[in-house]
């Protein structure tokens, strides 16, 4: 069929959707925070130091994206046993990092740092922008459970690498965007 | 379709098989047994999908239609009273005259849903839909059911926007761009309440529907033309659904970020906004400390300006496409308009201060949004030069689509000039909240809007049921709405020149502004024919449906486009066979003495080739 030949040059719908959809999303995070820029330079901003549990969240994300590269390598390969391995070893890390961050916040809140009601934006910034992260790791979660229990449903052998690699490209787009707020905070905490 | 909607609904997350397996195989002519509600509820069918947001905005077009007559009533009779009023609205207008709260309420109202709902989500929603795959040579959207997901959106977000008008303390009223503090605490005032937080639900859900939306329309139009549809060969239409739907994509997740932060303010005690604030309902100073209602500005103008040309662009496009199709004449300076129309969507991510040039605005840096809101005089200016040329000597049909693209022309050359009054910051100290600004963005922004969609309706309308709408009626209908609009907006210059503000109850208690009560009765009185008028429109539409004269050829208009190429019906796939290969540009109008020569059409032999 004549559309057949030029479509399959072209890069898949559903994984260029993807790319664009990401390209909202960092929308939505240079604007929180060139916010988090505009009202730091109004001054009557608190001043404290980051949790040490992020460095650890940091590692437990990052480590994520290693096992979900090879989560893909071995559907790729066929190897479907290792391929769940590593999608479960994706999983537990992405939810170990969303309790790390959880975590992150308590320690602040013992440190006496409010976080909410009757807060300094200082801090409900950091809650919201990184809490909205969280979420969007969470929402990569279920994208991974889902996959999950297809590979585990599926008695077809050859099904499309496509939502794999769909969701893994997410996988490592939540992940470079917790490194750059990472680093962004880090630079103007 | 049930099969493929499972694969769809899974993008993003997990399993699709490869798409264009879905999509070639087993598509074609399509004679499945459709259930009413797979038909005509939960279609994945991008043209019904299309009709729905058609009318589900001409819905809130009468009803947002209607507001504006009630406030406009309000403004040019402050004096009188009707007993009907009060049978209509109950408390909100206690003997027969609207309280101060219900025209705030009704002006904020009339202006979100306008802006949003009418001519985003009914403008490029609908025809975004109806055309991208019509137009590209493509059986359906990326993801029909991301397509469905986001019309389903946009009418949950109507339903709540709807039953905040029922709240006991009344929808939000504190303006379209929902500024704080009136948005951020309840105690602001009466709509402040229940209505701000159904009004914020309500627009975060719209968000999203233009999200799933846009993200639809960019992969659509990138990766799913037909053989021989390169970019340059795309008509006007779809560039200017393109550009539109980059825009969406990137500025509404900017505004999403500020409601993100409104609603904390509002709930949960934080200070985003809020500072130093004494409220006089409860005669208690807030705690909240070191906010800036100014950062709520920057976030919202972030994305009320790219906002403005999403509204604009689908109408210039469909404008483009008309003006050619009924010179039959090609576009004059295709490449100029695609440079224009991304000209303009760059620098609309660029001059979003301008709206707060009195916000206490560094003066310097004042300076440069002035020089980057002038500059878009530029791509404004290569358009209507181009619309013009390409009227210029054309063998011109007066349908009603093209009677209302030049309508639409029209009213964007007189908007457009007031933009370079409001643009200069100096001017604008006078200019800013005066009606001066309600004249300029209305005739440029809503009037020439909603005439791109009359042109698309008129246009598209035998594509869509099969069927011609009455011309008589239209032509009444064209002529009443411009000469009615003009009169409406026009005098509103001189009245903001004249420094009399926007957004005030009643003008009559005014010293300086006695000499305006005339004139506010003629605009209101306007105003009601105008209303009045566009139930011809809606009734032409709806018996049309049924009762209007039958197309009988594919191709009506002799357009050169491929959407003329599919079947009077097209069914759920749009061709019966093949899709079509595109040989040529879109606008191959009097070329070589032929009147117009399809996409379709080979090159012939001794053919000069164009694109
Ligand atoms: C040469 C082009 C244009 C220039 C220089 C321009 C400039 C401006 C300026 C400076 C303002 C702010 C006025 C004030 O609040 O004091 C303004 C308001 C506005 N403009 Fe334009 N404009 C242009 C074209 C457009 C177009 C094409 C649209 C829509 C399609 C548009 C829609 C609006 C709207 C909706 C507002 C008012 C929003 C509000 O305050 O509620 N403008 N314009
Ligand atoms: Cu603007």
């Amino acid at each position: 069929m004549a559309s057949i030949t030029t479509e399959n040059k072209r890069i898949h719908p559903h994984k260029f959707t993807m790319w664009v959809a990401m390209g909202s999303i960092v929308m939505m995070f240079a604007g929180l925070t060139s916010a988090y820029l505009v009202r730091r330079s109004l001054g009557n901003w608190q001043e404290f130091s980051l949790p040490l549990v992020f460095w650890y969240s940091t590692v437990a994300i990052v480590a994520s994206s290693v096992t979900m590269h090879l989560a893909v390598k071995s559907f790729k390969a066929r190897e479907r046993v290792r391929y769940r391995q590593m999608i479960t070893a994706t999983t537990l890390l992405g939810l170990a990092f969303a309790v790390l961050q959880a975590f992150g916040f308590y320690q602040l809140h013992l440190q006496g740092v409010t976080l909410i009601k009757g807060s300094n934006p200082a801090a409900s910034f950091l809650v919201i922008i990184t809490g909205l992260h969280a979420l969007h790791v969470i929402g990569g979660v279920v994208a991974l459970l889902i996959i999950f229990f297809r590979a585990y449903q599926s008695k077809v052998k050859n099904y499309s690498v496509i939502p794999v690699e769909i969701v893994s490209t997410y996988w490592h787009f939540v992940d470079a965007l917790w490194i750059y707020l990472f680093i962004f905070f880090g630079l103007t905490h | 379709m049930s099969t493929e909607a499972v694969l769809h609904a899974n993008v993003g997350t997990a399993g699709a098989q490869d798409v264009h397996h879905a999509h070639d195989a087993h598509h074609g002519d399509h004679h499945h047994h459709e259930s009413f509600i797979s038909k005509y509820v939960f279609s994945m069918d991008h043209k019904m999908i299309a009709k729905q947001f058609l009318i589900t905005g001409m819905v809130w077009a009468v009803l947002g239609g209607l507001m504006s007559v009630l406030f406009r009533l309000q403004l040019g009779y402050p004096d009188s009273t009707f007993p009907i009023l009060e049978d209509l609205l109950g408390k909100w207008a206690k003997g027969g005259r609207i309280s101060a709260e219900a025209y705030y309420a009704l002006v904020t109202t009339h202006g979100t849903v306008l802006v949003f709902f009418v001519l985003t989500a009914g403008l490029s929603g609908t025809f975004s839909n109806f055309l991208i795959p019509l137009q590209v040579g493509a059986r359906d959207m990326a993801s029909p059911f991301m397509n469905m997901l986001s019309y389903w959106f946009f009418f949950t977000a109507s339903v709540i926007m709807l039953s905040s008008i029922f709240v006991e303390t009344g929808p939000f009223s504190g303006g379209w761009t929902a500024y704080p503090p009136l948005s951020a605490l309840g105690d602001a005032s009466p709509g402040s309440k229940t209505g701000m937080d159904l009004w914020l639900v309500s627009m975060a859900l719209f968000v999203v529907s233009s999200l799933l939306g846009g993200l639809n329309y960019i992969a659509t139009v990138l990766n799913m033309r037909t053989k021989g549809m390169s970019m340059t060969r795309l008509p006007l239409t779809i560039w200017a659904f393109f550009f539109t739907a980059v825009l969406g994509v990137l500025s509404f997740p900017v505004l999403f970020s500020g409601f993100i932060l409104l609603i904390f303010d509002r709930h949960f005690g934080t200070s985003f906004y809020l500072s130093d604030i004494f409220v006089a309902s409860t005669q208690q100073a807030l705690p909240n400390e070191g906010g800036s209602a100014i950062l709520y500005q920057h976030l919202f103008w972030f994305l009320g300006h790219p906002e403005v040309y999403i509204i604009l662009l689908p109408a210039m496009g469909m404008a483009s496409e008309i003006l050619s199709t009924n010179a039959r004449k090609p576009i004059f300076g295709y490449m100029a308009m695609v440079a224009s129309l991304f000209a303009i969507a760059v620098l609309a991510f660029l001059v979003w201060a301008h709206h707060m040039f009195v916000t206490g605005l560094n003066p310097f840096l004042g300076s440069i949004f002035v020089l980057l809101t002038l500059l878009i005089a530029i791509p404004s200016a290569i358009k209507v030069f181009n619309w013009l040329t390409t009227l210029w000597r054309g063998n011109i049909r007066f349908t009603p689509g093209m009677l209302f693209a030049i309508g639409f022309v029209s009213l964007f050359i007189s908007g457009g000039l007031t933009g370079i009054f409001l643009g200069n910051s100096a001017l604008d100290i006078h200019l800013h909240d005066t009606y001066f600004v309600i004249a300029h963005f209305h005739i440029v922004m809503g009037v020439a809007s909603m005439f791109g969609m009359f042109a698309g309706v008129y246009h598209w309308y035998p594509k869509m049921y099969g069927r011609y709408m009455n011309n008589t009626l239209a032509y009444i209908h064209f002529w009443v709405t411009l000469v009615g609009a003009y009169l409406i907006f026009w005098p509103m210059h001189y009245q903001g020149l004249a420094g009399m503000p926007r957004r005030y109850y009643d003008y009559s208690v005014w010293e300086s502004f006695k000499h305006f009560t005339e004139l506010n009765r003629f605009i209101s009185t306007v105003a009601m024919v105008v209303f009045a008028v566009q139930f011809l429109f809606l009734i032409n539409f709806f018996y049309s449906i049924w009762k209007g004269r039958k197309v009988t050829t594919q191709n009506p208009w002799g357009a050169t486009t491929l959407e003329w190429t599919t079947p009077i019906n097209p069914g759920h796939g749009n061709w019966p066979g093949e899709i079509p290969e595109v040989h040529r540009w879109a606008y191959d109008y009097g070329k070589d003495g032929v009147e117009y020569i399809p996409q379709t059409q080979k090159i012939g032999e001794n053919e000069s080739a164009h694109h």
